[in-house]
């Protein structure tokens, strides 16, 4: 009896009695999930566009920021190394595009998967080797990101806002808003629709596979540079965000691995329900169940909904 | 010319099965186990049993268990490592209880283990396909790292939160433990090596096998012919499972001689996934190919600069390390996305109509 009081009433009772501390951790699972949302976004738009399940897109959260912290203590200013690096991750594009993805063309989908984790590897590698294994601090003064935090007073309490935190959740809004907009009325964004439809039936009305995956890749490299300046503000830049970036996965099966809105709101639940059962549940199994807990929420999803809850329907034929 | 299956004629059923029908092959067989079993234990020192063959024959035997689960049944996995870690920890906990029975015996039951909790987490498979089901396994994988580190229990509440392998001997030889040569170690291993992969080469060219391969190629199809998808594929996870369990208790009690839960993490089971990818899915002699060349390749690349003389710093060889396998895998998979073992085939196929071109 006692166990089911504790797992069923207690963590209500406690989020009613207090809910200041509830307000506060669901802010802080939001802003988590908007960047699992950040980064699933990233997976979306290259599993739509080429089928590729990159799994690089972590690592690339990392070597962006890396490359934009590097390059400013190479003495660059903040803005011209973010242009330079804007342009890394168009090199890095191309050369993806060009040495892995069209000599790999129509192989099977394990085979893509394994390529991207080559990527990772080499990139890992690579980002050390030019600019250091040590954790790094982003230069967020630099590129006029507020720091400190305010405080919200209602009726119920106060709750703590870092003003990072809200600048990450515009930022993400705002870039979100513009990918829409990109997607829906321009003629690359038409042109990227009907490759994510069928391939073959996009080659045939004349659009080149090889520029789309290019410019695909080239956005994913930036949403993957937004997700690396807002984390390292946050935190900082060092590789062990490559394992956070793990967490994008289950987002992406909550949310369908085609699905930009799924994305979205993948990610808000996996941050809002693993912070909430982190906080509430957490102590009852000792603590750290942060770490499974995302991949058991969307396990718990999939038995119900194979295809995530915004993925097309699977219709299998023989 | 070395090659050829000229004038051997199969006159029965038996020799129409057999796992090697040309006479060649067999010759080949016996010659790698005389090497593996008389060559290097006389030769070998302890660098090259304990850091090359040892990790190696234990990646082999875990890159056939995933081999089975995603290259013959088509069900990719990411739990490989914590599948390990339930052997590992399995067997700790046995040989603790009755410390009298031979551990090779309790190596071989705690993949059984294993193979449970495979199955539960294979369960999901029935209604997840590819990369979702991948995803799914990550739950296991997350989980049960995490009761590895807090659930003392497992690990015999040592104060450093570590598997202490004990000291178990086997007709008096101790095995495990501090005190266990590497070349007693090798044995132990090599023989429970050669011995799964020789049930696992009977179990995939068999009934077994067919049903599975026939699921990896279209499940829905397989459904229709009258095999049961349920059994078929809580079946792989289970065998699967076992394979690494075993893997994972080896790994601890046969190479580490002690090791704490970070060795079953998530790195650990995208390298055995590495391994079965560029070995060749579906193969088994694709698993050894895989695991001589991710695993030895890294230990090749951090001796060449010291035997050469190249001033390099450590770290800096170490992230050289990784820009070169990262590239290496890529090139690998554009020579032969269908991997080494492929390349093997097509290298015999050559040798049969040698020297001339076809």
């Amino acid at each position: 009896m006692h166990i089911l009081y504790q797992i069923f009433v207690d963590p209500f009772m406690q989020m009613v009695h207090a809910p200041d501390l509830l307000m506060q951790t669901l802010w802080d699972g939001l802003v988590g999930g908007v960047l699992y949302s950040l980064i699933a976004l990233g997976f979306v738009l290259i599993f739509k566009a080429s089928g590729v399940f990159n799994f690089a897109q972590g690592i690339m959260v990392v070597f962006a920021a890396l490359t934009l912290v590097g390059l400013h203590e190479h003495g660059i200013p903040a803005f011209v190394a973010l242009g330079l690096t804007v342009l890394v991750m168009l090199v890095l594009a191309f050369a993806v595009e060009r040495l892995m993805l069209r000599p790999l063309v129509n192989q099977s989908e394990i085979i893509l998967f394994m390529a991207t984790f080559g990527l990772t590897y080499f990139l890992i590698g690579f980002g050390q080797l030019v600019f250091g294994g040590n954790p790094k601090v982003m230069i967020a003064q630099d590129l006029y990101l507020p720091s400190g935090a305010i405080e919200w007073k209602g009726n119920f309490g106060f709750v703590s806002l870092q003003k990072i935190d809200i600048a990450a959740v515009i930022i993400a809004s705002i870039m979100v808003a513009v990918l829409a907009v990109f997607f829906q009325r321009t003629r690359i964004g038409r042109a990227l629709r009907a490759v994510a439809d069928s391939h073959q039936a996009a080659l045939s009305v004349g659009i080149s596979l090889e520029q789309i995956w290019v410019i695909v890749w080239f956005a994913a490299g930036v949403v993957a540079l937004t997700t690396g300046i807002m984390w390292g503000a946050r935190s900082e830049v060092s590789f062990s965000l490559q394992i956070i970036a793990l967490k994008a996965l289950p987002v992406l099966i909550l949310g369908g691995f085609t699905s930009i809105p799924g994305a979205i709101v993948g990610g808000l639940i996996i941050g809002i329900g693993e912070k909430l059962g982190e906080f509430y549940w957490g102590p009852l199994l000792g603590g750290g169940i942060e770490n499974w807990l995302a991949y058991v929420i969307a396990l718990g999803f999939l038995v119900f909904r194979p295809q995530g809850l915004f993925g097309e329907k699977i219709i299998e034929r023989i | 010319m070395l090659y050829r299956e000229v004038g051997q004629y199969k006159s029965n059923y038996a020799a129409d099965m057999a796992v090697f029908p040309i006479l060649q092959d067999r010759i080949g067989i016996i010659v790698i186990l005389l090497i593996a079993y008389v060559v290097f234990p006389l030769i070998g020192n302890n660098f090259l049993l304990n850091t090359i063959l040892i990790p190696f024959l234990i990646f082999s035997l875990a890159a056939i268990g995933l081999n089975l689960l995603t290259g013959y049944t088509g069900l990719l996995s990411l739990g490989t490592g914590a599948f390990m870690g339930v052997g590992a920890y399995a067997c700790l906990k046995l040989t603790t209880i009755f410390p009298h029975v031979n551990i090779l015996v309790w190596i071989l039951v705690s993949g059984f283990f294993s193979s449970a909790i495979g199955v539960l987490f294979g369960l999901p498979s029935l209604r997840i396909k590819g990369f979702y089901l991948a995803v799914a396994t990550l739950a296991a994988q997350f989980f049960l790292e995490w009761c590895f580190i807090r659930i003392p229990w497992l690990y015999n509440n040592s104060v450093s939160g570590a598997i202490e392998v004990p000291l178990r001997t086997f007709i008096g030889i101790p095995i495990t433990g501090p005190t266990a040569t590497s070349t007693t170690r090798y044995f132990a291993v090599l023989t429970i090596v050669v011995l799964m992969t020789w049930v696992a080469s009977n179990i995939v060219h068999g009934r077994i096998g067919r049903m599975w391969m026939s699921v990896r190629d279209m499940d829905l199809a397989a459904e229709l012919i009258g095999i049961r998808l349920f059994r078929a594929k809580l079946l792989a996870f289970a065998v699967s499972s076992f394979y690494c369990g075993v893997a994972g208790a080896m790994m601890v009690f046969l190479w580490y001689g002690g090791a704490e839960a970070e060795v079953f993490a998530i790195d650990q089971s995208f390298l055995v996934l590495f391994m079965v990818i560029i070995g060749g899915l579906g193969t088994l002699i694709g698993s050894f190919f895989g695991s001589a060349l991710i695993y030895i390749l890294p230990i090749g690349l951090r001796l060449i600069p010291a035997n050469f003389g190249v001033p390099i710093r450590p770290a800096a060889a170490e992230q050289l390390t990784f820009v070169i396998v990262g590239a290496l895998i890529i090139v690998f998979l554009v020579v032969e996305p269908n991997g080494l073992a492929r390349l093997w085939q097509i290298g015999k196929q050559k040798l049969r109509v040698w020297p001339f071109p076809y």
